[in-house]
């Protein structure tokens, strides 16, 4: 599969085509060139280490996006076994922007909650670009009840741009919808980790996001609103994107200072979607690892800690003192 | 020279909070005149239309509870600019603006009184003070409100009017959604009752958390309600909206809301609805 560059990787497309034209060209002329291709390696190999190492929060708004990056699906296909999707909230319709299901990781049998998005048009259109109707959140929490009643672990891939804004999710109480999964993941009788591989778009990442441990991929984003809204509204015009995502501190890297995510997964050098094995095993490895913690705790105390680990949030001078005495 | 001359008087440009008493205010439901003090003493409704204006928390308070037995709780909670939020405004700008203009430190206020004899715990939102939008301050007060009433075993009433979370303190805002609904978790576990007022307008952030886990939901005439806005509705789906869309009256009718309740019955229908839940008053 031939990888789309993004614009900041412009550079790094030049010097690789300008590589692979004089490989080439050494090739079929029988010419010695490995001098001049080395020089060309040293220097892919600097500007590499410039761009990745010096992203941007846009630029890394962009790997998130990127249609190439490991969806939920594909996540399932290679860290899981045994899926068994599980389709409707029971009520109205299947959202297919949310497949949820029961799969086995690792030899343990647990319940996986996703947003799934589409790569081409065909796909988007089934997934809704992996904007959920209240029909997803209802469907998740129908499933992860039943990860309460069997004892399984839960198990949510978050990435989508956020919920849909639509009349249909009006209608039935897209609100209400995220709102009951906040309370109820509160209180879920199961060990919960969330992963934001993608897009953690607002209240509706959040709606599949309330979990013991929160994961977020080296470059994925969580933000309370997308940074094109936000320009729209600071700046009156979508075009400050870029700083408005450098604003909303909505990167992984500065999450984890905000308390917000509890780990960084790392990904392939230039983006998940670069190396998918690598991706794979990294986040495979990070749930491995957080279920196994989690999962000795008896689950009165992990409720005492995922409701501790929620009110903390917030940040405001006054009052202290009180605030313990409420808390105890 | 002509009997009647258009009259030279021009609208003083400003802040529209700081309109001095005895002033007039246009009625967006009627267009018609009313002036502020009428206004006042109607608890904001247009005695001509009924349309419900903006009402101030602090009217709100005292239009609710029995006089002189609301005590204010945390009210020193102020907002910190955790982001250091560089935009075309500073965030730092932004609230030392809302407080000059509101005499408000944030979009809450919250405490505990009496309503008809009933003790509760109360949230109020003021839309007046930055769109009422959540963030720390505001989530952390409505929090502490629920973990009040909980421990006090008291009903909770929140009037909640709200454009959202609050950007500029990025995800952490987005976190009080989930802060606050898990203490309304711990006190529907105590089976204590939770109503939920909603007006015009509340929506996002506060719709999808504790605007819509009361045990009943009441909201206000002709309050916009919904989670997106309009707009960015009708830019996605490319659709015509329908007619009284994300109104109170189309959330009543697509069975999303208990009832609707005009300004002035407010007090007294709670008060009902509290007489069925709360066993001893």
């Amino acid at each position: 599969m031939d990888i789309q560059p993004l614009d900041f990787e412009k550079p790094i497309f030049d010097l690789e085509r300008r590589l692979q034209d004089l490989k080439t060209h050494s090739d079929k002329h029988d010419v010695d060139l490995d001098s001049a291709v080395a020089a060309i390696e040293a220097k892919l190999r600097d500007t590499r280490r410039q761009v990745y190492g010096n992203l941007t929060a846009w630029q890394r708004v962009q790997i998130a996006r990127h249609t190439q990056r490991p969806f939920a699906l594909d996540y399932i296909e290679r860290c899981f076994t045994d899926w068994s999707e599980l389709h409707g909230d029971r009520r109205f319709a299947d959202d297919r922007a949310m497949p949820c299901g029961l799969a086995m990781f690792d030899g343990q049998r647990c319940v996986v909650i996703t947003h799934q998005k589409g790569r081409n048009t065909k796909e988007n259109v089934m997934r809704n670009f992996g904007c959920a109707h209240p029909e997803g959140y209802r469907k998740a929490l129908r499933v992860m009840w039943l990860g309460e009643k069997f004892r399984m672990p839960i198990i949510s891939l978050i990435d989508t741009p956020g919920a849909y804004p639509g009349i249909g999710s009006e209608e039935r109480h897209i609100s209400e919808a995220i709102a009951v999964n906040l309370r109820e993941m509160i209180r879920l009788r199961a060990p919960i980790i969330a992963a934001v591989i993608g897009e953690g778009g607002s209240g509706g990442a959040l709606g599949i996001g309330v979990a013991d441990r929160v994961l977020i991929l080296e470059n994925a984003y969580y933000s309370v609103i997308s940074p094109e809204a936000c320009s729209a509204i600071l700046w009156r015009d979508r075009r400050h994107a870029a700083e408005a995502a450098e604003a909303l501190k909505l990167t992984a890297q500065d999450l984890l200072k905000l308390e917000v995510v509890d780990e960084i997964v790392p990904e392939p050098e230039g983006g998940a979607h670069r190396d998918y094995d690598t991706a794979t095993k990294n986040l495979g490895s990070a749930l491995r690892r957080n279920l196994a913690q989690i999962s000795k705790i008896p689950i009165d105390e992990l409720l005492k800690q995922r409701y501790e680990k929620f009110r903390r949030f917030g940040s405001f001078t006054g009052d202290k003192a009180a605030t313990a005495s409420a808390r105890s | 020279m002509p009997i009647f001359k258009k009259p030279t008087i021009k609208a003083e440009s400003g802040r529209k909070r700081e309109i001095p008493r005895g002033l007039f205010q246009k009625c967006p439901g009627c267009a018609e005149v009313v002036p502020e003090i009428e206004l006042v003493q109607n608890q904001r409704v247009c005695p001509r239309c009924d349309y419900h204006f903006a009402q101030p928390a602090k009217e709100r308070l005292q239009n609710l509870l029995d006089p002189e037995t609301f005590v204010e709780m945390d009210a020193d909670l102020k907002s910190v600019d955790v982001l250091r939020f560089q935009g075309m405004v500073t965030y730092k700008d932004r609230l030392k603006k809302y407080r000059e203009s509101t005499g408000l430190l944030d979009a809450v206020i919250s405490g505990y009184g009496i309503l008809d004899g009933y003790k509760v715990a109360i949230a109020v939102m003021d839309f007046g003070f930055l769109a009422a939008t959540m963030g720390s301050v505001v989530g952390e007060r409505i929090t502490r409100t629920i973990e009040y009433g909980t421990a006090e075993r008291c009903a909770v009433i929140i009037v909640a009017a709200s454009g959202g979370a609050r950007m500029y303190e990025g995800m952490l805002s987005l976190m009080q959604m989930a802060k606050t609904s898990g203490a309304l978790a711990r006190h529907a576990e105590a089976r204590l009752p939770y109503i939920s007022v909603l007006t015009n307008p509340t929506t996002a952030g506060v719709m999808a958390s504790f605007g819509s886990l009361g045990d009943v939901i009441i909201a206000e005439p002709r309050s916009m309600i919904g989670f997106a806005g309009p707009r960015v509705i009708k830019e996605t789906t490319h659709q015509d909206l329908p007619q009284r869309f994300q109104t109170a009256e189309f959330l009543e009718e697509h069975g999303l809301i208990d009832m609707i309740v005009h300004r002035k019955k407010m007090r007294e229908q709670i008060s009902r609805l509290l007489s069925y839940f709360v066993v001893t008053p």
